[in-house]
């Protein structure tokens, strides 16, 4: 006989895949929007490179 | 066709990087989260190994270790201001082998223990439904899945909420042992502590001084994750100051932490029982809150131990997709996981690729082997730290790069960790010599990969990008 807990149990996997398609719908959605150059545009320690350049100058 | 925000950030030549909207206690909430579950469950297998004594000598062993490694740590870390911790530290300090090899005990280390930490919480499920009257089991797997999948999207999702979720639960976790300690000891409780009872005669210390030496193994658990802050610190606003002090404040929170957690199992529960985390006190605070015959305590305990579990997972996805995103990014892997979300300013990649992974070993793998990987991981990145920092000393000593904490005593705590790492290594062969061999292995495969294959993708002069001096010698 199913109790409360079964219910939870399904309940447990209808979130699961809640939580995994709205990662996913929304990974599709920049994937397509955004250009990959943009994408992967972000570079290592480019702030601190920025502050370095800053400092000299300023 | 290009979003219009797209054109803004190339036209301007500025590029999608990371948030930068953490402070010191999200570091804090990042380590200690990663690490509180520990203390929750896992580091009585060391009771169980040498009596409750070995495990307090191991405790503060391992503490001596992990002082260290957060010293270390907060050091290095507080120059390399980039995602990636130790991975980057290798990568601007050793070399470019080292740094692949340690990116990987990175990733390895905390997907396993994401899994772990999934598998513990499905089981934690399944005990409540068991004591409120369900009858047959449960099945554990939408739990174990709902864990990684919920977490894999706050992640996704920002920084700051899942650092700042992090922050809460951790601190309940960790109040909640404080409140244990209080309700049970001569202090302001009751005084039910029986240590004296408990701990004499053959039960001081049942196998001898080598239980000692095999409760060391399982000494990590209760600090093992706190290097985790490192991984921030490319989202922290102020690195040089945030880091060491979210670091060096949750070593202590730890220390506290872990000495109150032996304080109070072992002066409630006896070691046989203590010390057999398969059959007997699994999640050992849970149980000492049951001893005690409190209520409140047992509520207040069974939800401090969900929620470690869950800050560390959490933190787990955290940590380990930032060092897959630094990979990708350096082209040490496909440059696809290097992407950055557009809005969120997530490494929304590696985070997605991590879930499969994670989701695979927690629902295909038993807990014990998950774990061990997860040390062993861990454990070899440790040894990497104290060649780091020798390094990092003599090619830019002090005098060259300013760093926003200097740690003492150098190289004392380098040579102590180094021989700490030792012993460990010995008590993890002792208990686990196929799988350390076996892993061993794995990585001199991936690192000949890397050396004839993949490094000719990396674009090595970029991969340098700290405005440091000319290290000394070169």
């Amino acid at each position: 006989m199913m109790d409360t807990w079964n219910y939870i149990e399904y309940g447990a996997w209808a979130l699961s895949a809640l939580f995994g398609l709205l990662i996913v719908i929304d990974w599709i959605k920049i994937d397509t929007t955004y250009s990959e150059e943009a994408l992967t545009s972000s570079r290592e320690g480019e702030l601190e490179a920025m502050t370095e350049k800053h400092r000299l100058e300023g | 066709m290009a979003h219009s925000e797209d054109v803004d950030h190339t036209s301007h030549g500025q590029s999608m990087g990371l948030l930068r909207v953490l402070g010191p206690a999200h570091v804090w909430a990042l380590g200690v989260g990663i690490v509180l579950v520990g203390e929750y469950m896992g580091w009585n297998f060391a009771v169980g190994k040498g009596g409750a004594y070995a495990a307090l000598i191991a405790c503060w062993f391992a503490g001596v270790l992990y002082s260290c490694v957060a010293m270390i740590d907060s050091e290095v870390t507080s120059t390399v201001a980039a995602a990636g911790g130790q991975y980057t530290q290798a990568k601007h300090i050793i070399g470019p082998l080292m740094a692949f090899n340690v990116g990987l005990y990175l990733v390895f280390a905390y997907t396993m223990l994401e899994a772990g930490n999934a598998i513990t919480l499905g089981f934690l499920v399944d005990t409540v439904a068991g004591m409120t009257g369900h009858e047959g089991g449960l099945d554990q797997r939408p739990f174990i899945v709902l864990a990684i999948m919920f977490l894999a999207w706050l992640n996704y999702r920002g920084v700051l909420a899942t650092l700042t979720f992090n922050l809460v639960i951790t601190a309940i976790a960790f109040s909640a042992i404080i409140v244990m300690f209080l309700a049970t000891s001569p202090l302001l409780g009751a005084g039910e502590m029986l240590h004296k009872d408990l701990m004499s005669g053959q039960a001081s210390l049942p196998y001898g001084w080598l239980g000692i030496l095999a409760a060391m193994h399982f000494g990590l658990w209760y600090y093992l994750g706190i290097e985790g802050t490192t991984q921030a610190a490319e989202e922290v606003r102020s690195p040089a100051r945030s880091l060491p002090f979210g670091t060096l404040a949750g070593i202590m929170t730890l220390l506290i932490a872990a000495t109150l957690t032996w304080y109070v199992c072992s002066g409630l529960l006896p070691w046989e029982y203590l010390g057999d985390g398969v059959n007997g006190a699994v999640a050992p605070l849970f149980s000492a809150a049951q001893i005690s015959g409190s209520n409140a305590l047992v509520w207040l305990l069974g939800i401090g131990t969900l929620f470690a579990t869950l800050a560390s997972a959490n933190g787990c996805i955290n940590d380990a997709s930032r060092a897959w995103f630094s990979m990708g990014r350096d082209h040490y892997l496909p440059a696809w996981f290097g992407a950055v979300h557009p809005v969120y300013r997530t490494p929304y990649r590696a985070i997605i690729f991590l879930v499969p992974i994670a989701l695979i070993f927690a629902l295909g793998a038993p807990l014990d082997q998950v774990i061990t990987f997860s040390i062993l991981s861990g454990l070899l990145g440790y040894t990497f730290m104290p060649i780091n920092m020798i390094m990092f000393r003599k090619k830019w000593p002090l005098d060259t790069i300013k760093r926003g904490y200097e740690h003492p005593l150098h190289p004392l705590p380098a040579i102590s960790l180094m021989a700490l790492c030792s012993v460990t290594y010995f008590a993890v062969f002792l208990g686990y010599g196929t799988q350390l061999i076996a892993m061993i292995g794995f990585y001199i495969v991936v690192s000949l990969w890397f050396h004839f294959w993949r490094y000719r993708f990396v674009k090595r002069a970029d991969q340098f990008t700290m405005p440091w001096p000319r290290p000394r010698g070169y």
